[in-house]
């Protein structure tokens, strides 16, 4: 079986190298040192770990004051409470003020599985790529959630990274270095396109894999950035056929909703948006959570050919 | 703490009333505006930018200036007035206030006008920035002094709570929360709305080093805000116990002012009580 990798080891160690590389990087946590995995950053630096206590509306607003004075924090969370309870904190004091500052949403979508949805975030991607001057970022792997956060420093303005705890193999290839905006085709096909982000993107391989024995061929492209969004490769994949987009997020607003914008924009073509179906979860792990609302790759490979079959493909 | 002189004073009431004078002109030509607001914390900014804080007007994002948040967003006009009083940008850019495309938003927005720290409007924004503003310094080693101003009403939102028990934990002598204790807000007075008193009990319940002053009288201002810290290791906050509306006298203590508009005659009439004040 595949390796699989918690990505929050990658952030860490990400954090980490950024933190000895500039003096101006510190983070910014609720009490969420363990669960963010910072202990090695509180060990390396412990006068740049800035600890508010329970309280995500103080800490997206001193995270913007620490930019203010020169520094580039990164705030670190469970995603639910990061977006959703500082909603107004983002969207005013780093989106609307581009402040310099790097959200970084741990155990974003279902992760946090049987808890059910009070720590579902599974809005985060729809709350935050409404905002202006907001980067969003969904990586997929160890390599690109490490590019991730480098590109994320690369960059003055306000970033959303929206990181996970679910295992995932690596997806990407070896050389593959992470940008902002661009999307990654992984797989060329000439029948349909499945894209997808974050948890879901070795599951779109795998069902790529699947449909080969259907005689169908299927592009996998990895969309790991929301905002901007990289609308030259979306429109090719329009162009070239049916589009199913899978990600761990509600179907509404979220990297489905952003391709669909782009797809009608620039090339009408028939879509399937799989995700979470605009209902709150049944409780559940998360694996369980995956398989019931059908973000697996047995169900993408199902989807699939019922697309191509309405559009007369297959 | 050594007073003031009264030629000081003197200096610092004629900025006053050049900021309550401009501010009321601001609204009343933009039609728009909060001017009771504006009137209760003209000598508190008056005192900030022309005797205590550190700062260069030519260089407005010189990295070891005072920082000063207007987490009060809503009394826009009196910050702009006071920030060309200073220097920051030409006086003829007041009249823009809240044109179309002005850089003057009916709330501040810190990527367009030089000087402004922090875009405020929703309240409860303001503490939150300053406390991670002074905690930048102290992590830096910088030397800079954070001030915000908070409106009393503003204090019913929880993040101002939140900041509070961090700044106090952060140990930020280099941050100071002044209340403008008008002691009313949009729809009524604070204490029938929501209650706010014991209000420097509550502050100083949660660690801050707190003082109760006149918040119209300059010389008191000056001495108070000039002696900060008031306890190493303690963050500072100062009650100024102002009135709304204050040195227009049917504008004083009526909660209408909150964001109504003078008429021609009612603007006439307030300059004529602001008295001297410079021209603008």
């Amino acid at each position: 079986m595949t390796d699989r990798f918690d990505c929050r080891v990658a952030f860490a160690e990400a954090l980490v190298a950024l933190a000895e590389a500039d003096p101006r990087v510190v983070a910014v946590c609720n009490d969420s040192v363990g669960s963010s995995n910072l202990k090695e950053f509180k060990k390396r630096f412990p006068e740049r770990l800035v600890n508010v206590g329970i309280a995500e509306q103080n800490m997206v607003g001193v995270a913007a004051g620490l930019a203010n004075g020169g520094l580039m924090p990164f705030v670190c969370g469970a995603s639910c409470f990061i977006t959703g309870r500082a909603l107004e904190q983002v969207k005013v004091d780093l989106g609307y003020s581009r402040s310099n500052v790097k959200l970084c949403g741990i155990s974003s979508g279902m992760a946090y599985g049987e808890l059910g949805p009070t720590h579902h975030s599974i809005e985060d991607i729809a709350w935050t790529r409404a905002i202006a001057n907001m980067t969003v970022i969904v990586p997929s792997d160890p390599a690109e959630t490490a590019g991730a956060l480098r590109a994320a420093a690369a960059l003055d303005g306000p970033v959303f990274l929206r990181l996970s705890r679910m295992p995932v193999p690596a997806v990407n290839a070896a050389d593959y270095e992470f940008q902002i905006g661009r999307a990654v085709r992984l797989r060329q096909g000439s029948d349909v396109t499945l894209i997808a982000n974050g948890t879901m993107v070795c599951r779109a391989l795998e069902a790529a894999e699947l449909l080969l024995a259907d005689g169908v061929h299927a592009s996998v492209i990895n969309l790991p950035t929301v905002r901007p969004l990289d609308r030259e490769a979306i429109a090719a994949a329009a162009a070239a056929g049916p589009i199913v987009t899978i990600e761990e997020h509600t179907v509404f607003g979220g990297m489905g909703g952003a391709v669909a914008e782009a797809v009608v924009t620039f090339n009408p073509t028939r879509m399937r948006i799989l995700g979470v179906p605009g209902v709150f979860a049944p409780t559940g792990s998360t694996e369980f959570l995956f398989e019931h609302f059908g973000l697996t790759a047995a169900n993408i490979r199902v989807v699939t050919l019922e697309l191509l079959q309405e559009c007369g493909r297959v | 703490m050594t007073e003031l002189p009264a030629a000081n004073i003197a200096a610092l009431q004629l900025r006053a009333r050049t900021i309550r004078r401009t501010a009321l002109g601001m609204v009343h030509a933009a039609r728009l505006g909060h001017p009771g607001g504006d009137l209760s914390a003209a000598d508190i900014l008056a005192t900030l930018y022309f005797h205590v804080m550190r700062l260069d007007p030519a260089n407005p994002r010189w990295p070891e200036r005072d920082r000063f948040i207007l987490s009060k967003g809503h009394c826009s006009a009196s910050l702009y007035a006071t920030l060309a009083e200073a220097g920051y940008f030409g006086r003829e850019k007041l009249s823009e206030y809240m044109g179309p495309l002005s850089l003057l938003n009916g709330h501040p927005d810190r990527n367009k006008l030089p000087g402004v720290e922090a875009n405020t409007g929703p309240l409860g924004h303001g503490l939150p920035i300053g406390v991670g503003v002074a905690k930048a310094a102290k992590i830096t080693g910088g030397g800079w002094r954070t001030f915000v101003l908070v409106g009393d009403g503003e204090l019913q939102e929880g993040s101002n709570w939140e900041a509070a028990m961090a700044g106090s934990q952060f140990g930020l002598d280099n941050l100071t929360v002044i209340v403008d204790r008008n002691r009313l807000q949009q729809g009524a007075g604070t204490e029938e709305t929501m209650h706010l008193d014991p209000l420097a009990d509550r502050w100083r319940a949660f660690g801050w080093s707190t003082r109760e002053i006149d918040g119209h009288d300059l010389g008191v201002l000056a001495q108070t805000l000039g002696g900060i810290p008031f306890e190493t290791g303690r963050p500072n906050c100062v009650i100024a116990n102002t009135h709304k509306g204050r040195g227009v006298s049917f504008m004083e203590d009526r909660v209408e002012w909150h964001h109504r508009v003078p008429t021609d005659a009612e603007l006439a009439a307030a300059l004529v009580e602001l008295g001297g004040g410079e021209e603008r």
